[in-house]
């Protein structure tokens, strides 16, 4: 019952890639994370499982996201097959 | 008659910019004015010997992000041509690492183009640079922590931060 609830759960979450540029991935040690969250989860939701990894008190408590390359709130709905990525102050030119 | 749209182009390269190519490519004969802005790699900052810079960048977003600032160029100033390239690796001192070319019937249009494109590429275009010291280390650059310029404490710090491409509220910095 539990397996299957389980299962059931899994079949219908949320999952994703998460990208990491420049200083945020120097501190977490990597350029790039599959993450599967709970259906209905938002930027901020992943936020919160990507502060739970070894380095990331480094980052800032609320870094720009982009999804899917454009800048999004901490309010916006993920979906499968999204390509998050935690973007670093910017610095061109 | 309509005006002919604006011709955009926004490129990441990973070899010498080459500004004359640059210039070439927003001539046009409606054009009375064309104005060049090239970025190059300074030896100082913020008080300390630089020796070269490593730009990256999230490559996808950063040319949707340049071409967003193209078409803002266009919409506010409207000229011929907007060209941006930005150049990504280990650059030395004295490198172009931006060049930003915009061709105007009048130069008021072109300079002023210009001017905005560079100052929304460095708000918006996620590219990084990590600059390396005489004294053997290297650093990110972060423009919302230095300490000298416009970005020092008290400045505005609304404009650090990036607008969405939406029309989304941001999260709070």
């Amino acid at each position: 019952m539990l397996v299957a609830r389980r299962a059931a759960r899994i079949d219908c979450g949320v999952t994703l890639t998460v990208l990491f540029f420049a200083s945020y991935a120097d501190a977490l040690g990597r350029g790039e994370l599959e993450l599967t969250l709970p259906p209905g989860s938002t930027v901020r939701a992943l936020l919160a499982l990507v502060r739970a990894m070894p380095g990331a008190e480094l980052l800032p408590p609320a870094p720009l996201v982009a999804v899917n390359q454009a800048y999004a709130p901490l309010t916006h709905p993920l979906a499968t097959g999204d390509e998050v990525a935690l973007i670093p102050p910017v610095a061109g030119g | 008659m309509t005006r002919p749209p604006t011709r955009l182009r926004a490129e990441i390269v990973e070899r010498p910019i080459d500004a004359a190519a640059v210039i070439a490519s927003v001539a046009d004969v409606r054009a009375g004015a064309t104005s060049l802005f090239l970025g190059t790699v300074r030896d100082t900052n913020d008080g300390r010997a630089v020796t070269g810079i490593e730009y990256s960048c999230y490559r996808a977003m950063a040319e949707r992000e340049m071409m967003a600032v193209c078409e803002d160029v266009g919409a506010r100033f409207a000229p011929v041509a907007v060209a941006i390239e930005h150049r990504i690796g280990a650059l030395a001192l004295g490198d172009v690492s931006v060049a930003i070319a915009v061709s105007h019937e009048r130069r008021a249009g072109a300079a002023d183009g210009a001017r905005h494109a560079i100052e929304e590429l460095k708000r918006r275009v996620p590219i990084w640079k990590r600059e390396h010291y005489a004294d053997g280390t290297r650093e990110w650059v972060d423009p919302t922590k230095q300490g000298s310029g416009r970005w020092e404490v008290g400045s505005d710090t609304a404009r650090d931060v990036p607008r969405p491409t939406s029309q989304l509220p941001l999260p709070a910095p």
